[in-house]
């Protein structure tokens, strides 16, 4: 993505740590932007899930955070910002299978240890940093493959 | 198959989404693990699950799925109705467990199909 392209789309979403009564509502609001833009069903399922897996790892590990989405013609960049507890240890923690999640958490269906890793498997470029008691920064691109897009 | 098909034949109790029974079913996922729902289930499949609290809806919608089973009787939250009402999705009650709820729906759709 070039840094001087003009978006099509940006937006700010924020998350609020621990309020599981409206996850998932960012992740609509971004499904449906993208939908509006005639973006590809296949992009759309993508970075749904991408949103998603995020947001519900924000509101479940951390205090607060936002999703920051960037539509240009050939991608969509979504980032994912959260002060909090941070990771001590990314490479385990992208492991499947592992979590930290609370027995609260898994109750509601939560805490496979999967999000990290579909994160990165439904994205085309994924990064992720961390600081222990800081938080942790997400960046992920899917590409649109998609240059007549209604704005 | 159409949702109302799957009613009808299950005897399902219809919680939500009454007008969205005419919706066309094209497969079925079954899961409790909401990650794992969310990677590897489809468009138009119809969930079984025994999650009742109202997350389902949000994956369900993010899915596009035609709708919801809930087995062995139970019934959803609250929150989970009165969501699954606002955004139009299917919350389905079936009184067999899992393991039949799936496998007949998956007879159904076969069926169809073969
Ligand atoms: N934003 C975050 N802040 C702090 N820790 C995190 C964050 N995201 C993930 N983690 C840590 O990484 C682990 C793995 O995350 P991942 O999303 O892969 O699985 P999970 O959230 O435990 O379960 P699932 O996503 O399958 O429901 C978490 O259990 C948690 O310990
Ligand atoms: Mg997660």
């Amino acid at each position: 993505m070039r840094v001087d392209e003009k978006p099509i789309y940006e937006g700010t979403f924020t998350v609020t740590g621990g309020n599981f009564d409206n996850a998932g509502e960012v992740s609509s609001n971004i499904k449906s932007v993208l939908k509006r833009m005639g973006l590809s069903r296949d992009v759309v399922r993508k970075a749904s899930l991408v949103a998603y897996e995020s947001e519900i790892n924000i509101v479940s590990y951390a205090r607060k955070g936002m999703i920051r989405l960037r539509v240009v013609p050939e991608s969509i960049l979504i980032e994912a910002i959260d002060e909090g507890q941070g990771i001590a240890d990314i490479e385990l923690a992208m492991q499947p299978g592992y979590s930290t999640a609370t027995d609260k958490i898994r109750e509601m269906g939560f805490g496979a240890g999967m999000g990290l890793c579909n994160i990165k498997s439904f994205s085309d470029t994924f990064l992720i940093s961390s600081e222990v008691g800081k938080g942790t920064y997400l960046k992920m691109i899917i590409k649109t493959n998609n240059r007549s897009l209604n704005s | 198959m159409d949702l109302a098909s799957i009613v009808k034949a299950l005897n399902l109790k219809v919680k939500s989404g009454e007008d969205k029974l005419n919706t066309e079913v094209r497969g079925g996922y079954t899961g409790d693990l909401l990650s794992d729902v969310m990677a590897n289930s489809k468009e138009g499949d119809l969930w079984v699950t025994r999650q009742v609290h109202q997350n389902i809806v949000a994956v369900a919608t993010l899915k596009d799925h035609a709708g919801i089973v809930l087995v062995q009787g139970s019934e959803p939250a609250k929150d989970t109705l009165e969501k699954a009402m606002k955004e139009g999705i299917p919350i389905l009650i079936s009184d067999l467990s899992g393991f039949e709820t799936a496998g007949r729906i998956y007879n159904l759709l076969s069926k169809k199909t073969a």
